[in-house]
């Protein structure tokens, strides 16, 4: 394999590696924002 | 007496280009604000190093025979037996910033990611014009506009051209102002330009702001194990910052510290820039790569933008897009600008803030995942 193919296959994964990390730290930001909502909401109910 | 001409006779005329080149960032550093912090000690040291049997690096002196240099010294416990001085910045970094606009607005994260693809564009541009694997990497990672991350990745995969490619992570970082500009007029129309984004902030708990840093640890140590040490420790200078308790820790680590490293790093980074490594066509390549880089880099986060326009109903403005790389907070103040210029009551600061941060995350995570993909790639 040369430099040049390799390259490429280190965009491949490299660009899907960042979405990934991005996605997975998008779900716990959306997961925190949710128990913080319920949190809100709690007092409301009562 | 004639030892006092022996200097001027054992001068070369690449020691003087170099005494050229430091005066020119002394200059830049000064005159024009060109990230003086760590321009102006390169200049300065890029002088130091290439006076003939400078004492400021390592010599071989006739009947004493090797003597140390403090800047080789410095560059050899800070940056390459350990990459502490770089690392230890993040620190500072991370205790700097606030997360909170992305965490109230976190759908901006993936222009962090996309903001990235200049990185591995320009790797494949650098091999294509003859550079190894390893020198293309860090070359590429210019784009993450991150000068500490540049440092390390050229370090970690050793690299023969750290100086040249410090030199220009800094520089381009300080030109964002002028090519970013350029490059989203270059892929967007003036109604794309236009796209007003209402911003509705959703209040950000103490809870969340303190678990961001941690979860982001995690997760990142997961996917690209080799970007724990880049990641955790922008993560850990962020808990300093949000977690209340520790807030004289976090002064210090966002001034003092923060410019303790920054001093050491820049002066310390000029043992690398001496004559016969630094000046050569391959310097000349290296700053047209980080140009294009930057260019890329933009223009990538413009057009992931508009690819998701096509499927949301609330549109986004691609100049957002483009704020996804680290140059923090240039980026984010050059769309809130540009915003402003194409309708005065387009006020697009806080999101591009959002997109500008999660750069900050993204460029680290690239930067450990080369490090991490690069080695097997070269098995």
């Amino acid at each position: 394999m040369n430099a040049t193919e390799a390259s490429l296959i280190l965009m491949g994964e490299g660009m899907a590696g960042i979405f990934v990390v991005m996605f997975l730290i998008y779900i716990s930001i959306k997961l925190l924002g949710k128990k913080r909502n319920k949190k809100s909401e709690e007092p409301k109910n009562q | 007496m004639s030892f006092l001409l022996n200097g001027l006779a054992a001068t070369t005329w690449m020691q003087v280009v170099m005494y050229c080149i430091g005066g020119l960032l002394i200059w830049l550093a000064i005159k024009k604000g060109v990230e003086p912090a760590l321009i102006l000690p390169m200049g300065f040291g890029a002088i130091l190093v290439n006076l003939p049997a400078s004492g400021a690096v390592n010599q071989y002196v006739s009947g004493l025979g090797n003597v140390s240099g403090i800047l080789d010294w410095l560059f050899e416990v800070g940056i390459h037996a350990s990459e502490a001085m770089p690392l230890l910045l993040f620190i500072g970094i991370g205790a700097m910033i606030d997360f909170g606009p992305l965490l109230s607005n976190p759908k901006l994260i993936f222009f962090g990611a996309a903001a990235q693809f200049g990185i591995f564009a320009t790797i494949s541009l650098a091999t294509l014009m003859g550079f190894n694997l390893p020198d293309a990497c860090s070359i590429g990672i210019i784009g993450a506009a991150d000068g500490p991350t540049a440092i390390l990745v050229s370090q970690v995969l050793k690299s023969k051209y750290v100086g040249p490619i410090t030199v220009a992570a800094y520089s381009y970082m300080a030109l964002v102002p002028i090519i970013q500009p350029f490059a989203i007029k270059l892929c967007t129309t003036k109604k794309e330009r236009r796209i007003h984004m209402p911003y509705s902030p959703a209040g950000v708990s103490k809870m969340s702001r303190i678990l961001f840093p941690v979860i982001c640890t995690v997760i990142a140590g997961y996917v690209a194990p080799a970007s724990v040490s880049l990641v955790g420790m922008l993560m850990f200078g962020n808990l300093l910052r949000e977690c209340g308790v520790l807030d004289s820790l976090s002064d210090t680590a966002q001034h003092a510290f923060s410019n303790i490293i920054t001093l050491l790093l820049g002066i310390t980074i000029a043992s690398s820039m001496k004559a016969e490594a630094f000046i050569n066509l391959q310097t000349l390549m290296i700053l047209a790569l980080g140009l294009l880089a930057f260019v890329f880099d933009t223009m990538a986060g413009c057009l992931f933008a508009k690819f998701l326009n096509l499927f949301t109903k609330n549109k986004i403005n691609p100049m957002v897009g483009a704020a996804g790389i680290s140059a923090f907070p240039m980026s984010a103040r050059v769309i809130q600008k540009m915003g402003i210029k194409e309708d005065p009551q387009n006020h697009l600061l806080m999101h591009a803030v959002a997109a500008n941060v999660a750069g900050q995350i993204g460029s680290v995570v690239a930067g450990g995942i080369i490090l991490s993909l690069a080695p097997q790639l070269l098995m």
